[in-house]
């Protein structure tokens, strides 16, 4: 008993991962119906913007530059402050840009200080995290706002080439190894319930961790969508862009909020991912494992991303141990896919997708 | 017909608009008003450039030239959410709902400007608003009432019939409690009892909450019965404006529709 619970349990951790990714897809399908191909590409960057941020080789402008972005991230969130505190009065727009401006000008001074040294990774994730926030305003500012209505195989198109950016442009600024990133996340095998099974269940406290934050991500996200006006707005957007704007939902605003959203779940799967393997460029491979997993839990759902990601996670680890000595080893490669077809065969909407009835 | 609120000052003008996609020319110079608590009937054959033309008043559409006044503020490009906010809905020719919602979820996101305004604050911070909720709830159960659809409340709406959608789709832009609602073929494709509901529909709207209504209509009875006064678009141009009675009788519409060159 204590083998098989020790293979479920491992499969199961490994599978927060897959659903970490999957999150990022669903968030993204759910409020603009785009297929994002480039979320495993926004893995990439956020991990490499993150971990070259805290090594101590890259150029003093990287930091200057990731410094003024984190200013500017800040200044937008004092704005919105503003602006909700007094809406009588708004901040006329000279003062506006005095904010933005200075706060920028005080993080890259304070960056500059600091000199070319690794960050702490508490300023580093925040400061990944703005990055991301400003990879999203430049993508619906570039890519989404010009092809408002058009068909989503369109969009999907285009996010094909913004994962290729993406590649490029991160392996371009912030270089193309393999980077140890150490969050001083506890990585250490440990033993739990010793006292029920004989050696105890191995597990490794990282994978504890990941399991922990995707948990936490998840009520968040959870709270976020069904408690504010956002959800309600966001399945609009999804459902029709045109009556979505002609019912006052700012579709741009919308685009912000989902991407830099998804770009933070992208960055939470970078740490994980990141802390376990290294950061590289294989990272943004990642987001294959999690077309199974979509195709399993269904595009439009949060719930199931996580329960598709748990599911390939253990199934993975079961066939690779129990069914290995039968049909050959490998198994892990190819098995999601094969689970996901069989699901296809059945419930083309995924397991807990929403089943759409059209009128013909 | 006895109003309760008499058409006053002019809510909406439109001034030399032009409007071309490419090698079409959509509108070319067209110029008109509408009034307060009017319902003003655009009409004109296919591909006369009307749909155009409220796509450019709720700002879909950013005309090449052209100035449109509304509320006495005046504008050269507007985005729909701002058009919106300014007291501007529609339902659209092909309908545009929400297919995976609810009726009520549909109308219920007629009122999200009533609701917060700034999403990306709210992205941030939200308090309790259980309150709120309940207010836009009700209002929208009394705009279901009025539109008769009480039965339909939690179908999802892409399983309706397609004149029940088009009421639906009314409902929604109702909620939003527009002063200036632009209607595109509310009545296509319905047969005659729905469209006598519709119209009914219609003219409570404008008599009881004084809504001014621009409506885009191919069937002649159903514009001479509703309407105040009609413009007549022919590609891309006016080429009339004035009461029902007199636009009928126009010898330029009468050769539009029969399709007389020019
Ligand atoms: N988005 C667009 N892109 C290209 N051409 C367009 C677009 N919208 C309208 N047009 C063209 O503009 C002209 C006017 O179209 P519009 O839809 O305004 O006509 P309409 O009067 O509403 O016709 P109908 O009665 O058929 O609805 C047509 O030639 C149409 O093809
Ligand atoms: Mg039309």
């Amino acid at each position: 008993m204590g083998p098989f619970i020790e293979v479920v349990l491992g499969g199961l951790l490994a599978g927060v991962l897959y659903s970490l990714v999957a999150l990022g897809f669903v968030l993204i399908f759910k409020a603009s119906g785009v297929f994002n191909f480039a979320q495993g590409a926004m893995v990439l960057f956020a991990a490499l913007s993150l971990v070259r941020l805290m090594g101590d080789d890259v150029g003093m402008g990287h930091y200057v530059g990731a410094a003024a972005a984190t200013g500017l991230a800040a200044g937008f969130l004092v704005l919105m402050g503003w602006r909700r505190a007094r809406p009588q009065t708004p901040m006329p727009a000279q003062a506006r840009w005095t904010v933005l401006i200075a706060l920028a000008a005080l993080g890259s001074a304070l960056a500059a200080l600091h000199g070319a040294k690794g960050w702490s990774g508490w300023v580093a994730v925040p400061a990944a995290a703005a990055i991301m926030g400003f990879l999203a305003v430049a993508i619906e500012r570039l890519v989404l706002r010009p092809l408002v209505n058009q068909e989503p195989i369109i969009l999907f198109m285009s996010t094909i080439g913004i994962a290729f950016f993406i590649d490029g442009f991160a392996q371009t600024i912030w270089g193309s190894e393999i980077y140890t990133l150490d969050l001083g996340i506890p990585k250490d095998p440990m033993f739990l319930l010793e006292s029920a099974f004989e050696g105890g269940i191995l597990v490794n406290q990282l994978d504890i961790f990941a399991a922990v934050m995707a948990g936490v991500l998840v009520v968040v996200l959870a709270v976020f969508f069904q408690k504010t006006r956002i959800g309600r707005a966001l399945r609009a957007v999804a459902d029709d862009h045109q009556a979505a704007q002609s019912v006052g939902i700012p579709l741009n605003q919308i685009w912000i909020i989902v991407w830099t959203v998804a770009g933070f779940v992208a960055l939470a799967a970078g740490i994980v991912w990141g802390s376990k393997l290294g950061v590289q460029f294989s990272i943004a491979q990642v987001a294959l494992k999690a077309l199974p997993v979509l195709i399993l839990g269904g595009l439009t759902s949060v719930p199931g991303a996580i329960i598709g990601g748990l599911m390939i996670g253990t199934g993975e680890k079961l066939a690779e141990v129990y069914l290995s000595p039968f049909i050959g080893g490998g198994i892990e490669n190819w098995f999601a896919y094969v689970l996901a077809l069989f699901v296809l065969l059945f419930r083309p909407q995924g397991l807990f997708g929403e089943r759409i009835i059209e009128r013909i | 017909m006895e109003r309760t609120r008499p058409i006053g000052d002019v809510l909406l003008q439109v001034d030399d608009i032009s409007l071309s996609f490419g090698g079409v020319q959509a509108l070319s110079g067209v110029s008109f008003d509408i009034r307060r608590h009017e319902i003003r009937a655009i009409i004109g054959p296919n591909g006369a450039g009307k749909s155009s033309m409220l796509n450019v008043i709720n700002g879909f559409y950013h005309p090449q030239q052209g100035r449109i006044t509304f509320k006495g503020q005046t504008r050269r490009r507007m985005r729909p959410h701002e058009t919106s906010s300014q007291g501007i809905a529609r339902t659209f020719q092909n309908i545009a709902l929400f297919r995976g919602m609810s009726t009520l979820d549909n109308i219920m996101t007629g009122r999200l400007l009533k609701m917060h305004r700034n999403f990306l604050w709210q992205a941030l911070w939200w308090g309790p608003a259980e309150r709120e909720e309940i207010e836009h709830r009700e209002h929208v159960e009394r705009i279901i009432d009025f539109l008769e659809i009480q039965s339909i409340r939690k179908v999802p709406v892409g399983q309706l019939p397609y004149g029940l959608q088009k009421r639906v789709e009314l409902g929604r832009a109702l909620a939003a409690e527009p002063e200036l609602l632009l209607l595109d073929e509310p009545m296509a494709g319905m047969n005659v009892e729905e469209k006598e509901d519709m119209c009914r529909f219609i003219l409570d709207v404008n008599d009881e909450f004084g809504t001014t209504i621009a409506l885009i209509e191919h069937d002649m009875g159903v514009v001479m019965d509703l309407s105040d006064r009609v413009v007549v678009l022919d590609y891309g141009r006016k080429i009339a404006d004035g009461s029902p009675d007199a636009v009928r009788g126009d010898q330029k519409v009468i050769d539009a529709y029969l399709g007389v060159s020019h």
